[in-house]
């Protein structure tokens, strides 16, 4: 079911010489996924306010002196964008080369295919550059949190915060490289304001936040999505009638999600419909 | 929202301490004593978040670091989730949230007090009191360049109190027992109430001092900050009847005719957003002096600040007349304890005398200012940072657009001005637009290697050679860094100092920095100060400056000890990125000097 929209007016949008034509109030980002561009984005999450922290989907506007981030900047009647300019592209390979050189991307999605695209090499820097390399914290049988694969993106606060959540169990702590994601007084989660809902694992773009089902297995060495299947259903906890796809590999359900266009819940879950599968 | 607090209980020294800021909490659900009738009903408590960076100065103030009790409480009292307040309180530098003693001495390693030895003098601290850390901490730049090498004592106490060294001598600072500390009494009114100690006169910072013609700086020396009747005496308070004969409108009017563009380093017309921010439909409007001077190198502000307190009074209060503001906030960096103790009195004794409050001068106008004290964060500088750490958020820059006139401070229209901008608002009123625009006054900060280091005022046309002849340099001049560590070094001293001459010489009038560089200065070890700093100072939001500062920072280490082309390419392949795609004008600057000195001082050749 997709609710009505108020009507909106049209504004045309040059992308890369080609116009397209966009609703008022739409993202450069959305019309360059209108004129079928495949601009890279880490940070942007669908369900979320951008942040526009990773600046992997900058683009050049015409007449801009710096770089914009299509994921938030708002489309203009008129705005010419070149997603594919030199510049554009040299700043993007870039920051793939800065967060590979820094940040554990084995686990997100789509990373690998960039930074070869871009020709990145985040060897570049030397194997004495500094990372965020640190030992995951496993401290709840839930989910795991492992910072080595934090890009700092601020999904996981804003979705844990006033985005959806509303527990403001997590903020970013520190400054600069040393900013992390933490509790307050890095508390361990279970003596945290955490309620494991999950909507941050959800929104999590590299992994660093995961099952504790897919983590070990992960360890074991027995992740295999190619061997899992999807299976949405609904939530039989209580009578909102939350949307769950269950990932299911040899039998056993592995993780839960949910999707993401569902109008009532977009993606969000609480503990019981995201966790709370061992009795199936 | 449904708030969890961890239940870690406060001392009583850092309970009184946190009242003596936000008053008695009325019930037991904002941290008071529990009571059988607080359960007899639900209580929507006020957010108060802007009031936790005043609330933690007060207990960092008090015991010298944050305990997780403390915490806790701030939190109670201003409904702020305990792992925001955390990640606030972790930005700050000068916030400990691990035990310390209460005093902490700030030693200055940036660039003018490492031109005159501050690495000697880090040394000789280091020796006496062992690794930085808890008693003695490096510091990014003090303001107190003209009198390099500089340090900063701060020491908690129920009375806090700040002792200026400048310059600096080890002996002295590690010697010198907490009680002997000179304290005068507290200033009354708003803001901080730290005693200040140990500083030489503000007016041995302003070389013209008491000379005819300043325009600026015509009170230094002449007039005691302390005093509103001197500040009446000395022409104070006729810009601010002016405007009220002109009407908002003619205000605007004058400034937009005098040409006046910001002084804090974007060089953005005045009038053009004062009137855009009059015109905003949305209310309240609130006004912002950026007061947060923090670009190494840079002490004007503070110098106009400390001899001339009552002109930024008058200055905001004729910006707020302007743009219809009826709040003024007024954001001192926390480095600054003499400034904020001067403006926190004149503030007081305006209020007191009518200038400030409900209906100023009898004209029906009402404006007021708070002051709020930095805690250590050069990006806070930054326009819209600024109104997050007023806010009571991380002080991380916003995207822009929406600029800050139409949605600034708490989400209304902002006008935002830096000090040096707002108190030329005083002679365009005085003297007329088209008077002021004929000989109009900058200000620029003289360090380094020259003879008079200070704050000297000069009118725009002026060259580098007849600032620095004014000054007087020492030794063989190397090149001279223009506008701080975002600026960049220059060599050709004839370059006209006006924001379309630098910007022709590929430089930058910036913040006003002139740091002369002597053929006796390790320029690459310099560099590697600058890219420290970045890193140091970088919020860490985007992976450009986050990432970025460290990767430059990591090859001017390896190049210092090796030049190699591949360092040098990727120096400009990451530097470039900086400048592109970060959010904020520090990553987008923080490559400017490393690559003006590879290219026009061939430091790595």
């Amino acid at each position: 079911m997709i609710p009505l929209q108020p009507p909106r007016r049209l504004i045309d949008v040059q992308i890369d010489d080609e116009t397209v034509r966009v609703p008022e109030g739409a993202t450069i980002l959305d019309a360059c996924r209108a004129a079928g561009k495949d601009v890279p984005t880490l940070c942007h999450g669908d369900t979320l306010t951008p942040k526009n922290a990773c600046r992997v989907c900058v683009v050049e506007v015409e007449g801009a002196r710096t770089l914009a981030p299509a994921c938030s900047r708002k489309a203009e009647a008129g705005m010419k964008v070149g997603t594919g300019s030199e510049r554009a592209r040299h700043s993007r390979k870039v920051v793939l080369e800065l967060l590979g050189s820094s940040v554990d991307l084995s686990t997100t999605p789509r990373a690998a295919e960039w930074t070869a695209e871009y020709g990145a090499d985040p060897a570049r820097f030397g194997a004495d550059a500094a990372t965020v390399e640190q030992p995951a914290k496993v401290d709840n049988d839930l989910y795991v949190r492992d910072y080595s694969k934090c890009i700092l993106c601020y999904k996981c606060v804003d979705a844990c915060g006033e985005q959806w959540q509303n527990t403001f169990a997590i903020g970013v702590a520190g400054r600069g490289f040393d900013g992390t994601i933490s509790t307050e007084f890095d508390a361990p989660l279970t003596d945290s304001a955490c309620v494991y809902c999950g909507n941050c694992v959800e929104v999590c773009p590299t992994g660093a936040l995961s099952f504790k089902t897919e983590f070990d297995m992960r360890a074991e060495g027995t992740w295999d999505e190619s061997r899992q299947s999807e299976t949405t259903t609904v939530c039989s906890y209580c009578g909102v009638g939350c949307n769950l796809t269950l990932h299911v590999q040899d039998n056993k359900i592995v993780k839960v999600t949910s999707p993401h266009d569902n109008p009532v819940t977009k993606g969000n879950l609480c503990v019981k419909g995201r966790f709370g599968y061992g009795y199936v | 929202m449904d708030i969890r607090f961890r239940d870690a209980e406060p001392s009583d020294e850092e309970r009184a301490a946190v009242d003596a800021v936000l008053g008695p909490p009325a019930t037991g659900w904002e941290g008071g004593a529990r009571s059988a009738a607080d359960l007899r009903f639900a209580a929507r408590a006020e957010p108060r978040r802007d009031l936790l960076l005043p609330a933690l100065h007060a207990v960092n103030d008090r015991v010298g670091w944050i305990s997780e009790g403390a915490l806790d409480y701030v939190c109670r009292r201003l409904t702020v989730p305990p792992a925001e307040a955390y990640g606030v309180a972790t930005f700050y530098s000068l916030f400990s949230l691990r035990p310390r003693p209460p005093r902490v001495l700030h030693v200055c390693t940036d660039l003018a007090c490492q031109a005159k030895g501050a690495r000697r003098l880090r040394e000789q601290v280091e020796e006496r009191l062992g690794p930085p850390g808890e008693t003695w901490q490096e510091s990014p730049c003090l303001g107190l360049c003209e009198r390099a090498p500089a340090a900063l004592a701060l020491e908690a106490g129920p009375a806090p109190r700040a002792e200026v060294y400048a310059p600096a001598d080890a002996d002295a600072m590690v010697s010198t027992p907490a009680d002997a500390m000179a304290g005068a009494p507290s200033p009354n009114g708003s803001g901080p109430r730290l005693d200040v100690a140990g500083d030489a006169p503000a007016v041995a910072a302003v070389p013209q001092a008491g000379q005819d013609g300043l325009i600026l700086l015509r009170r230094a020396g002449r007039a005691d900050p302390a005093s509103l009747d001197d500040y009446r005496a000395t022409g104070g308070c006729t810009a601010l009847r002016r405007a009220f004969e002109l009407g908002p409108a003619g205000v605007i009017r004058e400034v937009l005719e005098s040409g006046l563009v910001g002084r804090g380093g974007a060089a953005f017309p005045t009038g053009r957003k004062w009137d855009a921010a009059a015109r905003q439909p949305d209310h309240p409007h609130y006004l912002v002096c950026n007061a947060d001077e923090s670009e190494p190198g840079t002490f004007k502000d503070r110098v106009v600040m400390e001899n001339d307190p009552y002109a930024l009074v008058e200055a905001m209060t004729v910006a707020a007349y302007a743009t219809g503001c009826a709040q003024g906030y007024l954001y001192i960096r926390g480095e600054y304890p003499r400034a904020a103790a001067r403006l926190a009195h004149a503030i007081a004794t305006a209020r007191a005398r009518g200038l400030l409050g409900p209906d100023i001068l009898g004209k029906g106008f009402s404006f007021d200012i708070e002051l709020r004290r930095g805690a250590g964060a050069y990006i806070c500088g930054e326009e819209t940072a600024i109104f997050n750490s007023i806010e009571g958020h991380r002080g991380e820059p916003r995207s822009k657009p929406p600029f800050p006139v139409e949605k600034g401070l708490f989400g209304k229209p902002t006008v935002v001005n830096n000090v040096e901008t707002l108190v030329n608002v005083l002679p365009i009123l005085e003297r007329g637009a088209r008077a002021y625009a004929a000989a109009e006054p900058k200000l620029f900060c003289v360090s380094g290697a020259v003879e008079r280091p200070g704050v000297y005022e000069l009118t725009f046309g002026a060259t580098l050679r007849e600032l620095l002849e004014l000054a007087g340099t020492t030794g063989t001049t190397r090149a001279v860094l223009l506008g701080g560590a975002a600026g960049a070094f220059v060599t050709d001293l004839d370059i006209p100092l006006t924001f379309e001459g630098t910007r022709d010489a590929g430089a930058t009038l910036g913040s006003g920095v002139v740091l002369v560089i002597d053929d006796t200065v390790d320029l690459r070890q310099l560099l590697l100060r600058i890219a420290e700093f970045f890193r140091d100072e970088s919020c860490g939001q985007c992976v450009p400056c986050r990432v970025g500062t460290v990767r430059q920072e990591e090859a001017l280490h390896r190049l210092s000890r090796r030049v190699s082309h591949d360092d040098l390419v990727l120096l400009r392949d990451v530097g470039r990125t900086m400048r592109d795609a970060s959010i904020c004008g520090l990553g987008q600057t923080a490559w400017n000097a490393v690559e003006s000195a590879i290219d026009r001082l061939g430091v790595y050749e």
